[in-house]
C-alpha cells in the first residue's frame, strides 16, 4: 500500500495549483534540502515527462526551488521562490529533458555548494506523495510501504552499528535495510525501512553520529 | 486493515461502525496516533477548505494566467438573485467547487482532496449539503474521513494521478469519494455509500486530463463543478436504493485499466484533447509566448 494515511488523500494543505506538480515538487525539493543540509549555491533541475512539458503552468519550478529553500507545501512564499533564490544569489537552471523516465513526473536535482555536491532523482506519484529513486547515483529500492530513513555515511567499521544502536534505543524496528557504497572507505548510503514513525529528534540523534554525514526521512 | 471497498464494508458490518469510524481506527493503528490528534488534523484541513470556499465566493479571484477566476462568485450571486432551474443545493455545490478550484489556480491555499486539481469536489458537495442536513462540526469532519476511506482504496488499487490515469483518476475519484460521504452524512448505510461511489465513478470513466497550456484551470475548474453535482445526484440515487450492477471494486479496477490504456497525450501533458484545440493552442501561445511542444 503506497498510500498509508487518510491525510495522503485528504491533504496536504498546500499552495495550488497541482498536488503532484506543485506540492509533490515542493516535497522533493525539501527532501533534497534536508539531505544537503544547507542552502546550495547552485541547482540544476532536470525535468522529465509531464514535469518537463507542464512545469511552468503548474508552478513546478517555483515549488522545487521553494523546497530547496526549505519551504513546505503550504508555505505562501512558494510563488515568489524564484525571486527569493535570485536575491540569495542561488544559481538555478531548469533543463527540459526529452527522454521518458519510468514515471511521468520525474525530476533529477543536482545541487552544489563549494566542493560539496549532491544528486537526487525523485518522482511525484499523485496527491502530493513522492518517492526518492536515486541518491548520488545509488539506486534506492524502497517498497514505499513503510517510513524510511536515508543515511549518507562514511564507509568504515562501526558506522552501521552506531545507527542501528540509536534505532534500538528508540525502540524502532528495522523491517528492511540496504547498504551500498561507491568505493571502499568512501561515501556510502544506508536505506532503512522501519515500522514506527520517525521523529525529528531521532533524525537529529542519528545525524549527530560521528560517521554520519547526512540523514533524512521519506515516506511518512 | 482494509485494502478494498469490499473489506471496508465487511469491516463496518462486522464491527457495527460507520465508514468514517473505520478510517479513524485504521489511522490510529497504522500511525500509532491518538484519536484526538487525528481529529484535530482533519479539523484543520476542514478549516482550510472553508477559507478557500469563502475566498472564492467573496473575492474576485483571478489566476496568474487570467484563464480562470470569478465563476464561483458569479454563480453564487446569480443564485441569490434568481429562481434557479437546477435548484439551490446543487448549484451551491457547483459554485463552491468552482470557488475552491479558482483559489487553487490562483496559487492560493487549499486542501488536496485527493489532489489539488480535484480539490473542489469534496468541499463543494460538503458545504452544499451542510445547509440541508445541518451537521455538527464532528459530522463534517467525519465526512472527510469517509471521503478519505474511499480515496485511500482508489489510490492504492488504481490511481489518483492525472498524469498516470487521466482526469477520471482525479475528479472521478473525488466524485466517488464525495458521493459516498454525502450518503453517510444523510444517514445512509456503508453499503449505500459504496453504491454511490460506484455509480458516481462509473459516470466519470474515460475522462481524460487535457489541461489547456498545462494549467490546472481549463477545463479543471468546471470539471470540479460537475464532479460536485454528480456526487450529490449519485448519493440520492444510492439513498433511493439504486445499486450498481458492477461492484465498486471492479469499477475502480476498470478505472485503473482505462487509465493505463490512455495515450500519454491525454494524461496531463497538454498535448491532446482540449489543450490541442486551436483555441487551446492559441491560449498556450499567449500565456507562455512559445509554440507548444
Amino acid at each position: 500500500m503506497k498510500f498509508r494515511s487518510v491525510f495522503d488523500i485528504i491533504g496536504p494543505v498546500m499552495v495550488g495549483p497541482s498536488s503532484s506538480h506543485t506540492a509533490g515538487a515542493a516535497r522533493i525539493g525539501l527532501v533534497a534540502r534536508h539531505l544537503f543540509q544547507t542552502e546550495p549555491d547552485w541547482a540544476d533541475i532536470h525535468l522529465y515527462g509531464s514535469f518537463a512539458k507542464t512545469y511552468q503552468g503548474h508552478g513546478t519550478d517555483v515549488a522545487l526551488v521553494g523546497g530547496l529553500l526549505g519551504f513546505d507545501t503550504y508555505d505562501e512564499r512558494i510563488p515568489q521562490s524564484l525571486k527569493l533564490a535570485k536575491d540569495k544569489k542561488i544559481n538555478v537552471q531548469f533543463i527540459e529533458e526529452p527522454d521518458e523516465h519510468d514515471h511521468p513526473n520525474t525530476v533529477k536535482i543536482r545541487l552544489g555548494k563549494g566542493n560539496d555536491k549532491m544528486e537526487l532523482v525523485g518522482i511525484s506519484i499523485g496527491g502530493g506523495k513522492v518517492e526518492v529513486k536515486e541518491l548520488n547515483g545509488f539506486k534506492l529500492r524502497l517498497s514505499g510501504n513503510h517510513p524510511a530513513i536515508l543515511v549518507v555515511h562514511n564507509d568504515r567499521y562501526g558506522a552501521i552499528a552506531s545507527v542501528s544502536a540509536v534505532l534500538a534505543k528508540n525502540e524502532i524496528n528495522i523491517g528492511h535495510m540496504e547498504v551500498s557504497r561507491k568505493n571502499k572507505g568512501q561515501e556510502a548510503l544506508m536505506v532503512i525501512e522501519v515500522d514506527q514513525n520517525v521523529s525529528d529528534e531521532l533524525l537529529n540523534e542519528v545525524g549527530a553520529l560521528a560517521s554520519v554525514d547526512k540523514v533524512t526521512k521519506i515516506h511518512d | 486493515m482494509f485494502q478494498n471497498v469490499q473489506q471496508l464494508i465487511e469491516l463496518t458490518d462486522e464491527k457495527k461502525i460507520s465508514i468514517s469510524e473505520a478510517m479513524i481506527l485504521q489511522e490510529m493503528e497504522v500511525h500509532d496516533r491518538s484519536r484526538e490528534e487525528i481529529i484535530k488534523q482533519m479539523d484543520r484541513n476542514l478549516t482550510v477548505m472553508e477559507q478557500a470556499v469563502k475566498r472564492g465566493i467573496e473575492e474576485e479571484v483571478k489566476s496568474v494566467s487570467g484563464l480562470t477566476g470569478g465563476a464561483g462568485k458569479k454563480l453564487y450571486e446569480y443564485m441569490q438573485k434568481n429562481e434557479t432551474l437546477a435548484g439551490d443545493l446543487l448549484l451551491d455545490a457547483v459554485a463552491k467547487a468552482m470557488a475552491t478550484n479558482e483559489v487553487n489556480a490562483a496559487m492560493g491555499t487549499i486542501c488536496a482532496t485527493p489532489t489539488a486539481g480535484s480539490a473542489g469536489v469534496v468541499p463543494g458537495a460538503l458545504f452544499a449539503v451542510k445547509k440541508k442536513l445541518n451537521p455538527s462540526r464532528d459530522q463534517m469532519i467525519r465526512f472527510l474521513f469517509t471521503s478519505g476511506a474511499f480515496g485511500y482504496v482508489v489510490a492504492n488499487n488504481a490511481s489518483i494521478s492525472g498524469a498516470a490515469g487521466g482526469c477520471q483518476a482525479e475528479v472521478g475519484s473525488a466524485t466517488g469519494m464525495a458521493a459516498a460521504a454525502v450518503v453517510e452524512m444523510a444517514g445512509g448505510t456503508p453499503r449505500q455509500s459504496a453504491e454511490a461511489m460506484a455509480i458516481a465513478l462509473k459516470n466519470m470513466l474515460g475522462l481524460v486530463c487535457d489541461p489547456v497550456a498545462g494549467l490546472v484551470e481549463v477545463p479543471c475548474v468546471k470539471r470540479n463543478a460537475f464532479g460536485a453535482s454528480n456526487a450529490i445526484v449519485a448519493a440520492d440515487m444510492a439513498l433511493a436504493g439504486i445499486t450498481s450492477r458492477i461492484p465498486t471494486d471492479e469499477v475502480i479496477d476498470a478505472m485503473y485499466k482505462i487509465g493505463q490504456s490512455m495515450p500519454s497525450a491525454l494524461r496531463e501533458t497538454a498535448e491532446g484533447g482540449l489543450a490541442a484545440t486551436p483555441t487551446g493552442r492559441r491560449l498556450q501561445q499567449e500565456i507562455f509566448g512559445k509554440t507548444p511542444r
